[in-house]
C-alpha cells in the first residue's frame, strides 16, 4: 500500500535546521496493523502527516498503491483522503457546534451525498458503535469514550482502505479503549490498514507489527511490548 | 449537512459576538436610509411647495423672518394695508394677484387653529382708485421662464388651496382646512364661532398636506375688526406671472416699500433645499465612515474566527474538503453578516425615517426600494470585500493543524 523511499523532511527553527524524519525506506503492507512509537518530537506525527498526503518531503518519495502522491495534484491528494483515507484524533476534533449526527454527516456531504443518504448513512454507523441513544447530542454533552467513538465513526464514513490514528486512546478510560481497539480489530480483520501512533503500551500490543522513531529514524521494528514500553 | 448548515450552526453558537461585529454596517445603513429618506421625501414637499406657490413673493414686516412665513405669519408684527394699494398703484409689470394675509390663533371644537384673514378678489375690482390703475393689466414682456403658479384661475372657494386666492368671501362667511374640519365635524353651511362672532361655513378646502389644512380663512376686515387690529397684515403674497417676474419684482417692490422685506418664495425654499443637501452630504459621509467601520469589524471578526478555528480548519481539510470549501464558508458567514447588516439596517433606517420624518420634518415616508437596494448592495460588497482575506488566509491552512493541540 505504502512505499516511502529516501524520504527527509526537515523542519526550520530559528536559524537551525532540525530534520523531523528521515527514512531510506519504508514498506506498509495492505491489512497490516501497525504501531508507530517513540518519545515525543520524535517524528510520529510528522509521519503520519506524510503518510495523508497534507505535508510535502523536501526529498524521497511518498507512493500509495504505486502513486506518488506528492507528484498529484492538489484536488487529487483531497480526494486520496476524503476517499481512501481515515484520520483519528487524540482529541477527536470533533466539530464543537455540530450534533453527533452531522459531525458523522460531514465527511458524506464532503464525498457529495445528498442530506437523506447521509443522515441514514450516519444514523448506521453511530448505531455501530452503539451511539444510536447520542445522535442529536453535541461533543460537549457526550463523555471522551462516547466523543472518539462518533470520531471513530465518522472516520468510517465513506468505508477507508486506510485509518492513520494519532494517540487514539490517549484520553480515554480503559473501557473506551477496549471499545476503540475493538473497532480498530474489525477494522484490520475486515482487510483494512491502520498506521497507529501511540504512548499507551497496550494499544501497541495490539498492533501486529511497531516501528519505534527517535530523533526522526525508524531505528528498529520493536519486537516485544516491553521494549516498546 | 450541507456548507449553509455548517456555517450557521457555527454562528447560532456565538449569535451576539456575530451581531456585534455586523453593528457598524447596520448602523451605517440604518444612518443612510433613514436620513435619505428624510432628505428625499423633504426635498418633494419642498418641490411641490415651491409648484404650488409658484412665481410668488412675500412681502413681510422688515424684522420678520422666513421661518414667520413657515409658522403661519404668527410672528404679531404686522404691515400696513395700504401697502397692497401701494403695489396696485405702482402697477409694476408681471403682478398678477395680491392677497393680503393678517393671522391670530383662536379655538375651534377646543383646539387650535389659525384663523387668516385673507381679502377675496372681487374687492379688488371693487374699489374705484384701484379700477382706475388698470388692475393687473401691466403684463411682464419677455417671460423666458414658464410659471410655476396655478395656470388657470378657478372661481370656486375650494380653489384657495391651489390658487392661494378665492374670489368672493363674504363677512360671515369661512373657509376651513381639511384637518379642522375633519376633527370639529365642519361642513359646507356648518356654524361656528370665532372670536365671539358666528361665521358659516362656506367651503372645506382638500387636504393639501401643508399648514393650510390646520387654518379657517375669513374675511381680511372682519378679522381686523374683531383682533382690534387696524389695517394692518401680516403678510402680502404677490404672484407673478412667470419665475422671471418674480425674480424683477423684488427689487422694484423693495425700493417701493422700504420699511418692508421681500423676498421670493424661491429664495425661502432654497434655505431648506440648502439644509437637505447638506443633510443628504452627510448621510453619505456617516454612511461612508461606518461602511469602513463595519468592513474592519467584520475583517477583524472573521479573522479571529479564522484563527480560533484552525484546528478545525485543519480537521476539515484532512476529511477531505477542498481550499475552496473552506473560503467560501468563511464568505458564506461574512455573507450572512452583511445581510443581517443590510436588512436590519434598511428596516431600522425605514421605521426611522417614518417617525422622525413626520415627526421632525413634517413629511411622509414610504420605503425607497431603489435607495434600500443601494445601501444594501453596499454593505454586502464591504462585507464581502472584508472577508475576502480571511477567508484565503484560511483556505491555505495547514491540514496537519488537525494533529496539533491549539
Amino acid at each position: 500500500m505504502y512505499q516511502l523511499t529516501e524520504v527527509t523532511k526537515r523542519y526550520h527553527r530559528r536559524k537551525e535546521e532540525v530534520v523531523a524524519f528521515r527514512t531510506s525506506e519504508l514498506s506498509i503492507g495492505r491489512g497490516e496493523y501497525v504501531a508507530i512509537v517513540g518519545p515525543s518530537g520524535s517524528g510520529k506525527t510528522t509521519l503520519l502527516s506524510l503518510l495523508g498526503g497534507m505535508l510535502s518531503p523536501d526529498s524521497g518519495k511518498v507512493e500509495f498503491d504505486g502513486q506518488s502522491i506528492y507528484d498529484l495534484p492538489l484536488n487529487q491528494r483531497t480526494e486520496l483522503r476524503r476517499t481512501k483515507i481515515g484520520f483519528v484524533f487524540q482529541t477527536f476534533n470533533l466539530i464543537p457546534y455540530l450534533t453527533a449526527r452531522e459531525n458523522v454527516q460531514v465527511p458524506l456531504y464532503l464525498a457529495g451525498l445528498k442530506p437523506d443518504e447521509q443522515r441514514v448513512r450516519a444514523e448506521a454507523l453511530l448505531e455501530q458503535v452503539d451511539l444510536s441513544n447520542r445522535l442529536n447530542h453535541k461533543p460537549s454533552e457526550m463523555s471522551t469514550g462516547q466523543q472518539q467513538r462518533v470520531a471513530l465513526a465518522r472516520t468510517l464514513a465513506n468505508a477507508p482502505q486506510l485509518i492513520l490514528a494519532d494517540e487514539p486512546t490517549g484520553n480515554l478510560d480503559p473501557e473506551s479503549k477496549a471499545a476503540v481497539m475493538g473497532i480498530f480489530t474489525k477494522f484490520v480483520a475486515d482487510g483494512g490498514t491502520i498506521v497507529m501512533v501511540t504512548h499507551d503500551p497496550a494499544s501497541a500490543a495490539q498492533a501486529k507489527r511497531r516501528l519505534r522513531i527517535v530523533d526522526g529514524e525508524i531505528q528498529e521494528e520493536a519486537k516485544s511490548l516491553k521494549r516498546v514500553a | 449537512m450541507n456548507l449553509r448548515t455548517l456555517v450557521w450552526r457555527e454562528m447560532r453558537e456565538r449569535p451576539w459576538a456575530m451581531l456585534t461585529s455586523t453593528l457598524a454596517i447596520l448602523l451605517g445603513v440604518t444612518a443612510l436610509v433613514a436620513i435619505r429618506h428624510v432628505t428625499v421625501f423633504s426635498e418633494k414637499e419642498v418641490g411641490r411647495k415651491l409648484e404650488a406657490l409658484g412665481a410668488n413673493l412675500l412681502v413681510l414686516p422688515k424684522d420678520a423672518t422666513l421661518q414667520d412665513y413657515y409658522s403661519a405669519d404668527l410672528s404679531g408684527r404686522t404691515l400696513p394695508e395700504s401697502h397692497v394699494a401701494s403695489i396696485l398703484i405702482a402697477n409694476l409689470p408681471g403682478v398678477e394677484r395680491l392677497s393680503p394675509r393678517l393671522c391670530t390663533v383662536t379655538k375651534i371644537a377646543g383646539r387650535e387653529a389659525t384663523l387668516t384673514g385673507i381679502l377675496p378678489q372681487a374687492e379688488f375690482a371693487k374699489k374705484a382708485v384701484w379700477q382706475s390703475v388698470g388692475l393687473f393689466s401691466n403684463k411682464h414682456k419677455g417671460c423666458t421662464k414658464a410659471s410655476h403658479g396655478p395656470k388657470t384661475y378657478d372661481a370656486a372657494p375650494e380653489s384657495l388651496a391651489d390658487s392661494r386666492s378665492i374670489d368672493q368671501l363674504q363677512g360671515n362667511e369661512a373657509v376651513i382646512g381639511a384637518d379642522i374640519a375633519e376633527f370639529a365635524k365642519l361642513k359646507a353651511g356648518s356654524k361656528i364661532v370665532l372670536l365671539e362672532d358666528q361665521f358659516q361655513v362656506l367651503a372645506v378646502l382638500p387636504r393639501t398636506g401643508t399648514i393650510d389644512d390646520t387654518r379657517v380663512f375669513a374675511h381680511l376686515h372682519t378679522v381686523q375688526r374683531l383682533l382690534k387690529a387696524g389695517e394692518v397684515v401680516n403678510a402680502i403674497e404677490v404672484m407673478g406671472c412667470c419665475q422671471d417676474a418674480a425674480g424683477n419684482l423684488a427689487p422694484s417692490l423693495g425700493e417701493l416699500l422700504p420699511d418692508a422685506k421681500v423676498v421670493t418664495i424661491s429664495q425661502v425654499v432654497s434655505t431648506q433645499v440648502g439644509v437637505n443637501k447638506l443633510m443628504s452630504q452627510m448621510s453619505w459621509f456617516v454612511f461612508g465612515m461606518l461602511i469602513i467601520i463595519g468592513g474592519a469589524s467584520v475583517a477583524s471578526t472573521i479573522s479571529a474566527n479564522v484563527r480560533e478555528r484552525r484546528r478545525e480548519v485543519g480537521t476539515l481539510l484532512a476529511l477531505g474538503a477542498t481550499p475552496r470549501l473552506i473560503s467560501r464558508i468563511f464568505l458564506l458567514k461574512a455573507l450572512i453578516l452583511g445581510v443581517v447588516g443590510a436588512l436590519g439596517g434598511s428596516l431600522l433606517g425605514v421605521v426611522i425615517a417614518m417617525v422622525l420624518g413626520t415627526a421632525w420634518a413634517g413629511v411622509s415616508v414610504t420605503p425607497l426600494p431603489g435607495l434600500i437596494a443601494l445601501a444594501s448592495a453596499a454593505a454586502l460588497v464591504v462585507t464581502l470585500l472584508a472577508a475576502l482575506w480571511p477567508a484565503r488566509t484560511a483556505a491555505r491552512l495547514d491540514p496537519c493543524l488537525c494533529f496539533q493541540e491549539i
